[in-house]
């Protein structure tokens, strides 16, 4: 098969970007979207032009590197799906894809379809994590923890922080990423002492790193590769608030 | 140069060693810890738990990784489990039977000492781990759930669906961004190691490369670990991340950290087969899927290319369970994939042709999901089968998923002793990247219980054993070895730049490096063709430099450098690989030398001439590397034949 791509190319944050064409040929439907780009890039690294950038790593979908908006939907069209485990066979021969990076404002870009997603790690450095020492763990059955809650907690830690949630955000806002994140934490009994606080520091750091807060459009949900819910935004605004009733770290539950 | 190789572990019973070791160390006073600088190279779950732990024990702490995010190191893909001795199921486990099934599990080629330590903390990365936040899979009852894992008889696996590795970087990286937080722990994201400063012998720093803007910096510090991973990827097609890499340890290397047993690479048998020569990459499905999957194949090579559903039971050969009664599907993968070769290389192979060839074997779930249901079987195994449709555009729920052995893990490292320290003074190195602990084969669910040990551990013990010898001591940045390093770097990537024939892109190289090595140095190997090897990697070498193909600049954001100067590193890697194949003549774990196989097709080891660890020492490009043998002394197990039946 063959395929007809606009590829959003931008030297740098300072430079403006725009859409370039290329044709790729000789394609196959078993090949990985990921492969195909490969394949234009050989192509024109051989021509000495130079190739389009774009991050990936794992290509198992778990890594949470590869960031492409296919034709205006974050890791493309299918559903719960990165862009890494996306396959030609989604698309039509002769099919003409827009290719861009991630748009939101605290994500600037690095290259062609890269950005740069460290504003989601200064959030977790606010506050997503439970203050346990190396070495002070208890027993790891000390503490039981229903299996119900243990796989919602599961559920909610399978965020990869790939960022998609924000890019299709009308409001770029990180809300599902941040949430899922508390979620994660808040509903194991090893991350309630710090419970409080955690929705606080996080959230009011996601607010100096530009990104826009939740307006229940559900875009996130709709295109999380890993299918996490917007009832942890619900389950996120409520700690916020118990946090303002309660300001310090400890929560009566 | 290098004497003989002491891996300074303690002597006394084998039960007492790590806690009596424990104490022996010296310890750096709480007030003068901040006065010492330490790198850490590598977020993966060594990494970042070192640099977590060291964090908050108070030292200073310069963190690096290639990626955009500490999270995205390739630990995060792993699967399956951890192992961790704390027979919550009473079925008979304890430390001793994790540490015998882990020196058998290895071919009695790795260390009695080391691997009980590895035992003895296994509990305690549970209980870290659970005081993380990582969400272990449980029982209705609330308590820690387990499963039993390639090559166990005992469950004692601990797991968080398909997402093991996920969940306990997440908790070493939660542990990572509070030092972060807490101004203990600097991060450098998008940043590779290019070079190791060794300044009076002594590893004291790092040359890095911004993979954003190109700039080039020298960081010193009072000892460097090293964290980077496994070198899978030397074979072009593996399971590892296409970012993963030999770079960092190959530095070393060639500063006169010993390389320890190159050709112990392990292949993992259940991995989604190749479906055309355009393939970037293959995927992982975790073993685990053989608790309940039954692997088959055609019993007649005629068979191969028919629906499977037309194959009735007596037309089907359930290899592994025919050869292997008493672990049937479980046997561990160096023998699954070998048996998996074996059935395909006679013809009896399903799947797509490939250069002549049908690459893969079924996996069958039909029997499991007529005894414990589809949403049973959805529960266990559900990401996994909805990755290999994804893949494979089948759904495993209606036929057999077909598997083919693949590159997975790469036993062999940096030589490091008890301490975790390479023969280069204070450079350690930890995780993946050192040789330690899995002998020649790794165990299924072992990997991250490596990580984790090294990383939360034993680094920061042996590390504040380290520094307590050492007073900090500030580098000027103008010293000579500095400067040298720097320039060092600067023009390798010059030379990468400007090849005087451009001509190729650097994958080119990669994959017929890839095809070299797997085709010789894979999952068999044999005298004549690593010879031809030996041959064809300097010349694959030299037509890299000469023809390579890098657009853009070094001063820039630049994939295609980064991609060469890796490879660079594994091409010269690939040789010393085939190199310590074909010097060491017997077959061990997952080194199966066609000329040392049993008449059934079994490795056959050599305990009087190889009961030894391999290291090789660096000696210049124009000499050959020089061969140091680690004597491997079994005091409380005999090495026995391996046997699975």
């Amino acid at each position: 098969m063959k395929l007809r791509l606009h590829i959003w190319k931008q030297r740098d944050a300072a430079t403006d970007g725009r859409f370039e064409s290329y044709d790729v040929n000789h394609l196959t439907p078993d090949m990985s979207f990921l492969e195909m780009l490969d394949e234009l890039n050989e192509g024109l690294i051989t021509a000495g032009r130079e190739p389009v950038a774009f991050d990936h790593d794992c290509r198992e979908g778990i890594c949470g590197s590869c960031s492409l908006v296919i034709d205006g939907i974050p890791h493309g069209p299918r559903r719960a799906t990165t862009t890494c485990q996306l396959y030609l066979r989604e698309f039509a021969d002769g099919a003409e894809i827009r290719i861009e990076p991630w748009r939101v404002g605290a994500f600037p870009v690095v290259r062609d379809l890269v950005v740069d997603r460290s504003a989601c790690d200064r959030i977790l450095q606010a506050g997503g994590f439970i203050s346990a020492h190396t070495g002070a763990a208890p027993d790891g059955n000390t503490l039981l923890v229903p299996r119900e809650i243990a796989d919602e907690a599961f559920l909610s830690a399978t965020c990869i922080g790939c960022g998609a949630c924000a890019a299709a955000c009308p409001n770029a806002s990180a809300s599902l990423f941040v949430a899922a994140k508390i979620s994660h934490l808040g509903l194991l009994p090893q991350g309630r002492p710090e419970r409080n606080a955690r929705a606080r520091t996080m959230l009011a750091q996601m607010d100096v790193e530009g990104f826009g807060f939740c307006s229940n459009h559900r875009e996130c949900e709709a295109v999380c590769p890993k299918e996490i819910t917007i009832d942890r935004i619900a389950r996120m605004n409520r700690d916020l608030y118990r946090s303002l009733i309660f300001p310090r770290r400890g929560s009566p539950s | 140069m290098i004497g003989e190789l002491h891996a300074n572990e303690p002597s006394g019973p084998l039960e007492d060693r790590w806690n009596r070791h424990r104490f022996d160390m010296a310890l750096v006073n709480p007030a003068n810890r901040r006065k010492h600088t330490v790198i850490v190279v590598g977020t993966g779950l060594a990494g970042a738990a070192a640099a977590a732990t060291l964090g908050e024990l108070g030292y200073r702490v310069k963190s690096f990784c290639f990626q955009d995010s500490p999270r995205r190191a390739h630990s995060i893909a792993a699967q399956g489990g951890i192992n961790a001795a704390k027979n919550y199921q009473n079925d008979g486990d304890s430390v001793w039977r994790l540490f015998y099934d882990t020196i058998k599990g290895g071919d009695f080629r790795s260390r009695e000492s080391n691997v009980y330590r590895l035992a003895e903390i296994s509990a305690n990365i549970i209980d870290q781990a659970v005081a993380q936040g990582v969400p272990f899979a449980r029982e209705y009852s609330g308590l820690l759930a387990n499963r039993s894992f390639g090559g166990a008889q005992v469950a004692r696996t601990f797991y968080a669906r398909g997402q093991t590795g996920q969940q306990l970087l997440l908790g070493a990286c939660q542990a990572l961004n509070r030092q972060v937080a807490a101004g203990a722990v600097d991060l450098y994201p998008r940043t590779e190691m290019l070079e190791l400063i060794r300044i009076d012998g002594r590893a004291r720093g790092i040359v890095t490369r911004n993979l954003v803007d190109g700039t080039l910096a020298a960081h010193t510090a009072d000892c460097v670990v090293l964290c980077t991973g496994g070198y899978g990827n030397a074979y072009y097609l593996s399971t590892n991340a296409q970012g993963c890499n030999t770079s960092a340890i190959w530095r070393a290397w060639r500063h006169g950290a010993l390389f320890a047993n190159p050709c112990f690479t392990q292949i993992h048998p259940t991995c989604i087969p190749q479906s055309g020569s355009y393939q970037s990459k293959l995927t992982l499905m975790s073993e685990s899927l053989r608790n309940d999957g039954r692997v088959w194949a055609p019993l007649q090579a005629a068979d191969s290319q028919r629906d499977p559903a037309e194959l009735a039971e007596e037309r089907r050969d359930y290899f592994l369970e025919r050869r292997y009664p008493a672990f049937g599907n479980l046997v561990p993968r160096d023998i699954a994939s070998r048996a998996a070769k074996e059935i395909c290389d006679a013809g009896r192979g399903v799947g797509p042709e490939i250069n002549g060839q049908r690459l893969g074997v079924y996996m069958d779930f039909s029997e499991a999901l007529d005894q414990l249901g589809e949403s049973e079987i959805r529960e266990r195994y559900g990401n996994l089968f909805e990755m290999y449709e994804r893949i494979t555009g089948e759904n495993p729920y209606r036929s057999p998923m077909r598997i083919y052995p693949a590159i997975h893990y790469t036993m062999g490292g940096l030589w490091v002793d008890y301490n975790l320290m390479s023969t280069i003074d204070g450079l350690f190195a930890a995780g993946e990247c050192n040789f330690s602990d899995h002998g020649a084969n790794r165990l299924g669910a072992s990997a991250l219980m490596q990580g984790l040990a090294d990383g939360y551990f034993i680094l920061p013990g042996s590390i504040g054993d380290y520094l307590a010898r050492h007073a900090p001591e500030r580098i000027a940045p103008e010293h000579a070895a500095v400067t040298d390093a720097l320039a060092a770097v600067g023009s390798r990537i010059e030379r990468l730049l400007h090849a005087p024939q451009a001509k190729h892109p650097p994958e080119y190289f990669h994959r017929r490096l890839g095809q070299l090595l797997w085709d010789h140095c894979g999952m068999s190997r044999d005298p004549a063709g690593l010879r031809h090897a030996l041959v064809e990697l300097p010349r694959l070498r030299e037509e890299f430099w000469r023809e390579v193909r890098v657009t853009g600049s070094g001063t820039e954001f630049n994939q295609v450098l980064e991609r060469a100067g890796r490879i660079a590193d594994f091409l010269e890697l690939g040789e010393l690989m085939c190199r310590d194949a074909l010097e060491r003549n017997e077959s061990c774990g997952s080194h199966a030398r066609t000329d040392h196989l049993t008449v059934e097709g079994e490795v056959s080891r050599d305990d009087v001439n190889y009961s030894h660890v391999a290291a090789w020492e660096y000696r210049g490009a124009d000499r050959e590397p020089k061969l140091h043998r680690e004597q491997l002394h079994f005091e409380f197990v005999h090495p026995s034949v391996r046997s699975y039946k």
